[in-house]
C-alpha cells in the first residue's frame, strides 16, 4: 500500500509539471506577438512592457521563460499590473472562502445523493424511487445561475430568511459564516446530488444482482446488512471516483457562476473578474491552482480506490 | 453407490408440489411446475438437468432466495415443521446458513471481493451466533483448514482474488459449513473448475456427507458428477421431474426416454465406441409458452397422441423409482433394447 501511494504521489509531480509547461505554452508561445503587451493589462505603458519583458526573460530562450514564470509562482512574486496586487497572495485569501464553500456543498451533497441513491435502488420501480427520480432531474436540469438567483429572492429578499451574501470567517462568527454559506451551498450541490443519487442508484441495483450478494443472502444475514456491508460498499466505488474529479474541479474554479452571485471573495470570483479584465497573471495562476486541486483529488480517489477494492492494490503492484 | 437401507431413513426436507413462477415482460414464465420431492437424513440427492430446467430455481427457492416481488412461490416446502414457503424473512435468516447452506456454481464470483475471505466467514458465522471475533476466527482458521486450504492461518486473510478457483470453492464450503448446517444445497459447485479440482470438490462433499451426516442437494446437468457420488437421481425437465430413483435405477433401468437421451450424450471411456456420441434433437422448452402435455414430447422420438396430456410422476417399476412417461413398461424395455447403442446401455438381460 505504502508503495502505491508512493507511485501516485510521483505520477501526481510528473502530471502537474506537464501541466504547467501547457500553462506556460499556451499562455506565453502560442498566441505570438508581444507577450509583454497582453500582460500588462489595459493601462500599460511602454516602459511597463519593457520592464515586463525584462522581468519575466522574454528576450531570453523559452525555457528560461519557463524556469522565469513558476519561480514568479513559486516565490510568490507574481503581481497583477493592473492594480498592483500580488497574485499569490490574493488567490491565499480566496481560498478559505472557495474551501468553505466546495466542502459544505460537498458534505451536503453526499450525504443526499447517498441517502436518496439508496432509497431509490431499495425501493427501485416504486413510488419513492419515481418520486426521487423526478427530484434528481429536475435538480440535474435546474441551471446555476437560475436556482442562485431564485433563492436569492425568495429567501433574502422577499422573506429575508437569509444574508444577501458576502462572507463571514468561521473563525470570526461560526453561526454567521453558516447562514452566510446555506444557501451558496444548497445552489452548489443540487445538481451533484440529483446526478450522484442516480449513479448510486443504478450501480446499486447492478451490484444486487452479483453472485456475492446471494451468497452474503445465504449466509443468514439481514436485508440491511446485505445491503449496507455487501452492495452498498461495492457500489461505492465509481461514485468515489467521481466525486474525487467534481470536487477537485469545483474547488479549481467550478464554483465560479456560485461566488459571483453570492458575491463571495473566492477564487472563483478572482477568476471571473481577472477574465473581464483580461488580466493575465491572475489567469494563469488560477489555471495552475486549478490543475494542482485536480490532480491532487485524482490521487486521492486512487488511494481510496485501492483502499476499497483490493484487487487495485495488487494490479498495480504486479504492473 | 446406492444406499440400499436409505428408504428407511426419515425425510429432512419435504418439497410438495412447488410452482415458482415469475411475471416477466413478455410473460409468466413457469420456471418450477409441481415438484416433489423428499430429503432423507445423510442422503445425497442429486438433481440433474440442463440449462432452464428449473433446477437452480428449486434449490434457491428452498433457500427463499427467489424471493421477488414479479415471484409467484406456490406449494409447501416442509422443514422440521416449518414451511419455508409461507415463512417469514426472518425465519427464514435464521435457517439460512445455521440449518441450511448453499453453495453455488462460480466461486470465482461468489465472494465478495473487497473483503478478506476470513472476514466472510466470521460473518456467516456472527450472524446467527453471539461469538466474540477472536472465536469465529479460529473456527474459520479449522474449517478453511477441514477443508483443504493450505497454511489456513496465514491464507485466512487473503483476499478472494489471491485464492484460485478451486480454494475459492473450498473457502465456499468453509463457509457453508460453518455452523454445521443440515443439509448443503450445492448449486453445479463444480461446473466451473478443471476437472482435476472438480474430483477434488466432490470428494470432498462426499467425505462431508458421511462424516458429519450432511444432507446434500447436488444439483447439476453432469451425469458423470452423479454417477461418482449420488445416492438418489431426479431428472429434471422443463420445470418439472421426469424420473426418480436409486442411482442404479437411473442408471441402468432408466424409464424416461429424456434420461436415455441424457445417458446417450454422456462419453462413456470405460465401454469401446462405435459412433459419433447421440445428442437430444431440439430445443429444450420456453417456460413462456411451454408444449402442452409432456414437456418432453415435441423432441421425444416416441411420442403418440396421449403425450399431449401430462403423465403423472408416479411409481411404474419399482417402487422408489418414478417416472412421468405414457409409454408401457413393456414398450420402454423394446425400445431400449433396439437404441442401447445410443442409450449407452447393457441390454439387460430380458
Amino acid at each position: 500500500m505504502a508503495r502505491f501511494i508512493a507511485r501516485r504521489l510521483v505520477g501526481m509531480v510528473a502530471v502537474l509539471f506537464a501541466i504547467s509547461v501547457i500553462v506556460f505554452v499556451i499562455f506565453n508561445v502560442i498566441p505570438g506577438g508581444d507577450p509583454a503587451e497582453r500582460i500588462g493589462g489595459r493601462n500599460q505603458t511602454p516602459a511597463l512592457r519593457a520592464q515586463i519583458t525584462k522581468d519575466w526573460g522574454f528576450d531570453k530562450s523559452l525555457p528560461v521563460q519557463y524556469v522565469d514564470m513558476m519561480k514568479k509562482i513559486f516565490t510568490g512574486s507574481l503581481i497583477s499590473y493592473q492594480n498592483q496586487e500580488n497574485v499569490i497572495d490574493r488567490i491565499k485569501q480566496g481560498v478559505p472562502i472557495t474551501l468553505s464553500l466546495a466542502i459544505g456543498a460537498a458534505v451536503i451533497w453526499m450525504a443526499f445523493a447517498m441517502v436518496f441513491g439508496y432509497l431509490s435502488a431499495v425501493r427501485a420501480g416504486a413510488f419513492t424511487d419515481r418520486a426521487l427520480t423526478i427530484l434528481s432531474l429536475v435538480g440535474i436540469s435546474m441551471p446555476v445561475f437560475w436556482l442562485g438567483a431564485m433563492l436569492l429572492y425568495f429567501f433574502t429578499f422577499k422573506w429575508q430568511i437569509f444574508p444577501t451574501g458576502g462572507y463571514v470567517g468561521f473563525t470570526t462568527d461560526p453561526v454567521q459564516w453558516f447562514t452566510h454559506l446555506l444557501l451558496p451551498w444548497l445552489t452548489l450541490a443540487v445538481l451533484f446530488i440529483g446526478f450522484y443519487s442516480r449513479v448510486l442508484r443504478s450501480n446499486m441495483l447492478d451490484v444486487m444482482n452479483e453472485d456475492y450478494v446471494r451468497t452474503a443472502k445465504a449466509k443468514g444475514l439481514s436485508e440491511r446488512q446485505v445491503r449496507v456491508r455487501h452492495v452498498l460498499r461495492n457500489s461505492m466505488i465509481p461514485v468515489i471516483t467521481l466525486f474525487g474529479l467534481d470536487f477537485g474541479a469545483v474547488i479549481g474554479g467550478g464554483a465560479i457562476i456560485t461566488e459571483s452571485i453570492f458575491s463571495l471573495n473566492g477564487v472563483g470570483q478572482y477568476t471571473a473578474d481577472s477574465i473581464v479584465n483580461v488580466d493575465l497573471p491572475p489567469v494563469m495562476a488560477v489555471t495552475l491552482f486549478g490543475a494542482f486541486f485536480i490532480v491532487f483529488f485524482n490521487t486521492l480517489v486512487d488511494i481510496a480506490y485501492a483502499w476499497l477494492d483490493p484487487r487495485i492494490r495488487l494490479g498495480t503492484a504486479a504492473a | 453407490m446406492s444406499t440400499p437401507g436409505a428408504g428407511a431413513r426419515r425425510s429432512l426436507l419435504s418439497v410438495e408440489d412447488l410452482h415458482v413462477s415469475f411475471v416477466t415482460e413478455d410473460g409468466v414464465l413457469r420456471a418450477v411446475d409441481g415438484v416433489s420431492f423428499d430429503l432423507r437424513a445423510g442422503e445425497i440427492l442429486a438433481i440433474v438437468g440442463e440449462s432452464g430446467s428449473g433446477k437452480s430455481v428449486t434449490a434457491q427457492t428452498i433457500m427463499g432466495l427467489t424471493r421477488s416481488t414479479n415471484a409467484r412461490i406456490e406449494g409447501s416446502i416442509d422443514y422440521s415443521g416449518r414451511d419455508l414457503v409461507t415463512a417469514s424473512e426472518e425465519d427464514l435468516q435464521g435457517i439460512r446458513g445455521e440449518e441450511i447452506a448453499m453453495i453455488f456454481q462460480d466461486p470465482m464470483t461468489s465472494l465478495n471481493p473487497v473483503y478478506r475471505v476470513g472476514r466472510q466467514i466470521v460473518e456467516a458465522i456472527r450472524a446467527h451466533r453471539d461469538e466474540p471475533d477472536e472465536r469465529a476466527r479460529e473456527r474459520t482458521i479449522e474449517l478453511l483448514d477441514a477443508v483443504g486450504i493450505p497454511d489456513a492461518k496465514r491464507r485466512v486473510d487473503d483476499y478472494p482474488h489471491e485464492y484460485s478457483g478451486g480454494m475459492r470453492q473450498r473457502a465456499m464450503i468453509a463457509m457453508a459449513l460453518a455452523l454445521e448446517p443440515k443439509v448443503l444445497i450445492a448449486d453445479e459447485p463444480s461446473t466451473a473448475l478443471d476437472v482435476t479440482i472438480q474430483a477434488q470438490i466432490l470428494r470432498l462433499l462426499e467425505e462431508l456427507n458421511s462424516e458429519r451426516d450432511l444432507a446434500v442437494i447436488l444439483i447439476t446437468h453432469d451425469l458423470g458428477v452423479v454417477a461418482e457420488v449420488a445416492d438418489r437421481v431426479q431428472v429434471m425437465y422443463g420445470g418439472r421431474i421426469v424420473e426418480s430413483g436409486t442411482l442404479d435405477q437411473i442408471f441402468y433401468d432408466p424409464q424416461h426416454p429424456y434420461t436415455w437421451g441424457l445417458l446417450g450424450s454422456l462419453a462413456r471411456p470405460d465401454r469401446p465406441r462405435m459412433r459419433r456420441l447421440s445428442q437430444i434433437k431440439g430445443q429444450p422448452p420456453s417456460l413462456l409458452a411451454p408444449p402442452q402435455g409432456c414437456h418432453f414430447r415435441p423432441r421425444c422420438p416416441h411420442a403418440f397422441d396421449r403425450c399431449t396430456e401430462v403423465p403423472r410422476l408416479e411409481a411404474r417399476v419399482g417402487d422408489s423409482h418414478a417416472d412421468r412417461c405414457w409409454l408401457s413398461v413393456e414398450q420402454k424395455r423394446n425400445l431400449r433394447v433396439l437404441e442401447s447403442g445410443d442409450i449407452g446401455l447393457e441390454v439387460p438381460a430380458a
